[in-house]
């Protein structure tokens, strides 16, 4: 049980959080045929596609409204108008995704109100959906963004409850501390348990790192807007973190279908629950495949405790992630030292520390001086650097290392292959014992004290 | 008419700027960057500008007064180098809450440039200016000045919102800043006839540092670089320099005309970028000293430099010459880069077929079609869409442009090469040359281009999997862009 402490700093040094937009925005970039848009000041969407570049070292579409300090305060009407239209002819989208920014919100433009008036001139835009989220900068953080633009676009787009169901169709609803890898993971396991998944949103299928045959300006891939529309017809709603929840839920009644949260799938006993789930829910026993690498696993841990236990972890994530990392170390005898969150959740209280500051990378350094593994995201490098600490960049951004969209942290292979990776760096940090180590300088006064003793 | 506005007004008026001087009063008010375009605009604000143009000076604290999104979502992501500090890489910002918008962010603000002052204690702190405490209305400039006095040191207000135009716009609102609040404020230790400004040079990648050792063999001082990797007290003091180099052409032409104006301080616009631009800097900043002053020796000094500099540069390169010779180039870059940047490419026979100007002057675009002829190809604004064309089509050999079109040239599966502010390799002066020629061969030359380019198995016509020979041995090299082969596998080596 951890005390949730919130920073009462007015300036904030080093920023571990990100804004809501943006978080927004990628949850967009995980449907097809979809230009993501921020509605405010050509910065905020410059900001936003320079981290994604640098993070997934793709292309990203992204657009803006443009707001003029004028245009702000006459309000954005022509400005979505004429942003939606130049995408709409240019790239014929089938969704165009807003999120609002700070300066929208702050003026308190109607955007919805703005978007039917812009369908009313517009009539050919009747099959382009336009999903609007309300996302201000200055509330929340990332991940409250991706869980807002989720649970939005799944209100928009879902079709009522279907009379008959799909059983084998299965809504997952991933948390943005997921992967790329992660979701190929997850869909590979589910389908070997014979279900038919549908990701919202699916980033594997977008910013997994291919090469498409041609130029596109919009997402190129993810879930289709098809494929969301049917959702009626799932059996199953399964949400992948805690941020999901709220979106979970809101499908799970429009469709009329049961819910199941994982707040975590990183260490034996919550896989030793999905694997039972998945039994349960689709009638399979668990394949081979699934047993060897539980197997796998339990040498992990077995080969990895002497390294993990009693080692101090400073860490610094965004709720779902901080919850998956701090639970699956702690399991393996890791002190959580120091933890250091952006926004609310209500899994913070349930960590296993006795506090967590929502803060930033100051309050982290200020804590982690004698711990023995850094996590967070690369923003960490300096005060890795300053305090002389192993580092293992989690999170986003990754922008100063190669492949973090296929670093795979779920399932029984990814708390496996995770183990490893802290454990090398746990070693590769080792001690080297010198001749003086344990030679002990008594001083007269103490080697008296232990003889009267 | 508010500070701001007025001062947006004065950097449209820029007489420095030939373009500027050709418009009538009217087009003049208008501003000088084109009206963005909802739903296809790309790049930067205002904030983001000015937060480029200053955050290389190293020993000040950087605070931005706004939400989250303007400093937490791209700090510490700018390549600038420091010989000192390390304080410029530390992300301070207000990230003001829903409360700070309803009822004002000033307090915080207040508190937040005290925080910064008791832990950090730097030499002054830059506070940045963003969209919503511009529109809610907090007084950036009233609370600097009254943390000034409180403190006792400079707190400068950085009055460049992002909605107010773009990151070009920015630059120049920085260097407004500078002027008004620092350059002037401080008396150098000594002055020589040597000291000089570099006005636009941000140090990425420590692009300076390939510069400075030559200008310090020839006893010039760089009393300020302005701003790459100066300390605060370098700019107060700036004001005492002979003369001025100014580098980036569009970025800061306010502060060098400026400072001719207020203390006569002469300065040409120049190119660190190619060996003839190089030389051609070197010759001028030694003309301008002379003219204000230093002995005329320094000029036989400077081209006896210059010959040995240039001898040694061609040596380095010519071993690549010919490989790169004839290769087309596609250049997406802006400003001072898109002229200076085809020079030297010239100089070691690549030819450009096509460059960006979206970000250059009218005299920039001049001097491009002085190098590149009057059927140059230059584009306004070349759709990522066409960059792709290009490429794919292969029209040229090459892309150089910056980090966020790199993808354009590289899912062409075509060389790319970064010369934006993000690049990790410096380029500037004769080393510099040598070294993007070096990077250059590198990514034309990459093995890798023959494999990637090759078709997949299941994707050659001809290809059925009873056609399938698996025990013969794959023929041929990787190197070979024939299309794949209709069978066989790849043995290990």
């Amino acid at each position: 049980m951890a005390t949730v402490r919130h920073g009462k700093k007015a300036c904030t040094v080093n920023p571990l959080k990100m804004s809501q937009p943006v978080g927004g925005a990628l949850a967009f970039m995980g449907l097809a045929s979809t230009m993501p848009i921020l509605h405010g000041s050509q910065g905020c969407t410059a900001f936003g596609m320079v981290l994604f570049v640098r993070h997934f070292k793709e292309s990203i579409p992204l657009q803006t409204t443009a707001m003029s300090e004028v245009a702000t305060v006459l309000g954005g009407f022509d400005n979505i108008e004429q942003a939606v239209m130049n995408i709409y002819t240019k790239s014929r989208p089938e969704i165009i995704g807003m999120c609002s920014t700070g300066l929208t919100e702050t003026k308190g433009d109607d955007v919805e109100g703005y978007l039917t008036l812009t369908r009313k001139r517009h009539p050919e835009l009747a099959d382009t959906s336009l999903i609007y989220v309300s996302t201000p900068d200055f509330k929340g953080a990332f991940q409250d963004g991706w869980a807002a633009t989720v649970k939005r676009i799944l209100e928009v787009l879902v079709e009522p409850a279907a009379p008959v169901k799909e059983l084998r169709k299965v809504a997952v609803l991933p948390g943005c501390h997921l992967t790329v890898a992660d979701i190929e993971e997850l869909r590979e396991t589910l389908e070997d348990f014979g279900l038919d998944p549908v990701f919202v949103p699916d980033l594997s299928g977008s910013l997994d790192g291919h090469v498409p045959e041609d130029f596109s300006p919009t997402t190129i891939g993810g879930t289709t807007r098809a494929d969301i529309r049917a959702l009626g017809s799932a059996g199953l709603v399964l949400a992948l973190g805690e941020q999901m929840r709220p979106a979970a839920e809101w499908l799970g009644s429009h469709i009329n279908s049961p819910v199941r949260v994982f707040d975590r799938l990183l260490g034996l006993g919550v896989n030793d629950a999905f694997m039972a789930l998945l039994v349960e829910y689709s009638g399979q026993p668990v394949p081979l495949k699934y047993r060897r690498q539980r197997s796998q696993l339990v040498d992990a841990m077995l080969d990895g405790h002497f390294y993990t236990g009693g080692s101090r972890l400073a860490i610094g994530a965004e709720p779902d992630l901080l919850h998956s990392v701090a639970h699956f170390l702690s399991e393996l005898g890791f002190e959580i030292a120091a933890a250091v969150t952006t926004t609310d959740s209500p899994l913070l209280a349930d960590l296993p520390c006795a506090e967590v500051l929502i803060g930033d990378l100051e309050d982290l350094e200020a804590q982690a001086n004698d711990c023995d593994l850094l996590i967070t995201h690369a923003h960490g490098r300096q005060m890795a650097a300053r305090l002389h600490l192993p580092f293992l960049r989690m999170g986003l951004p990754i922008f100063d290392r190669l492949g973090a969209a296929h670093r795979l942290a779920v399932g029984y292979r990814g708390s496996r292959d995770l183990i490893f990776e802290v454990a090398n760096l746990l070693i590769a940090n080792g001690h080297e014992p010198e001749p003086d180590e344990w030679r002990q300088t008594h001083a007269p006064e103490a080697s008296a004290a232990i003889a009267i003793a | 008419m508010s500070s701001l506005s007025s001062t947006v007004q004065d950097v449209f008026n820029e007489p420095g700027c030939g373009k500027n001087q050709g418009k009538s009063e009217k087009e003049r008010k208008k501003g000088c960057t084109k009206q963005l375009q909802p739903g296809a605009a790309a790049g930067g604000c205002a904030f983001d500008g000015a937060k480029i143009a200053l955050q290389p000076v190293t020993d000040v604290a950087h605070l931005v007064h706004g939400p989250i999104a303007c400093e937490g979502n791209g700090w510490d992501n700018r390549g600038a180098k420091s010989s000192g500090s390390m304080l410029y890489r530390t992300g301070f910002t207000t990230d003001i809450n829903e409360t700070d918008v309803i009822f004002g962010g000033e307090k915080r603000l207040f508190k937040a440039i005290r925080e910064v002052i008791e832990k950090y204690d730097p030499p002054a702190v830059f506070v940045y200016q963003t969209c919503i405490p511009a529109l809610t209305g907090d007084d950036i400039d009233a609370v600097c000045k009254a943390a000034r006095e409180r403190f006792g040191k400079p707190v400068i207000p950085i009055n460049a919102p992002g909605f107010v135009g773009s990151k070009n716009l920015g630059n120049k609102l920085a260097g407004e800043a500078l002027l008004e609040h620092v350059i002037g404020t401080e008396e150098p230790e000594y002055t020589t006839p040597y000291d000089i400004n570099i006005i636009g040079e941000y140090n990425l990648s420590g692009e300076l540092w390939q510069i400075k050792p030559l200008l310090d063999e020839l006893g010039i001082r760089i009393l300020a670089c302005i701003s790459g990797d100066a300390r605060y007290s370098e700019i107060a003091q700036a004001h005492r320099a002979r003369a001025a180099m100014m580098v980036c052409s569009k970025a800061m032409i306010n502060v060098a005309r400026k400072m001719e104006e207020r203390y006569g301080i002469p300065f040409f616009e120049g190119s660190f970028y190619g060996i003839g631009d190089m030389s051609e800097s070197l010759r001028e900043i030694a003309r301008l000293l002379i003219e204000r002053g230093a002995d005329a020796e320094l000029m036989t000094r400077t081209e006896a430099l210059i010959t040995r500099e240039e001898a040694a540069a061609w040596e380095a390169i010519m071993p690549y010459k010919a490989a790169l010779d004839g290769k087309r180039v596609l250049l997406i870059t802006g400003g001072v880069k898109s002229w200076s940047v085809v020079a030297a490419l010239q100089e070691i026979g690549m030819e450009v077929v096509g460059t960006s100007t979206k970000k250059s002057t009218a005299e920039d675009k001049q001097r491009l079609k002085e190098i590149m002829g009057e059927d140059a190809h230059m584009f306004d604004e070349l759709a990522p869409r066409e960059m792709y064309k290009i490429l794919k089509e292969a029209r040229a050999d090459i892309m150089l442009s910056g980090g966020r079109s790199q993808f354009v040239a590289l899912k062409a599966k075509m060389p790319w090469m970064d010369v934006n502010q993000e690049k990790h390799h410096a380029y500037a002066g004769y080393v510099g040359m040598v070294a993007m020629v070096k990077e250059m061969h590198k990514a034309l030359f990459s093995p890798i281009w023959a494999q990637v380019r090759m078709a997949a198995p299941w994707e050659s016509q001809a290809l059925t999997l009873d056609s399938l020979d698996l025990d013969r041995p794959i023929a041929g090299t990787p190197a070979s862009v024939a299309p794949a082969p209709t069978g066989g596998r790849v043995e290990a080596a």
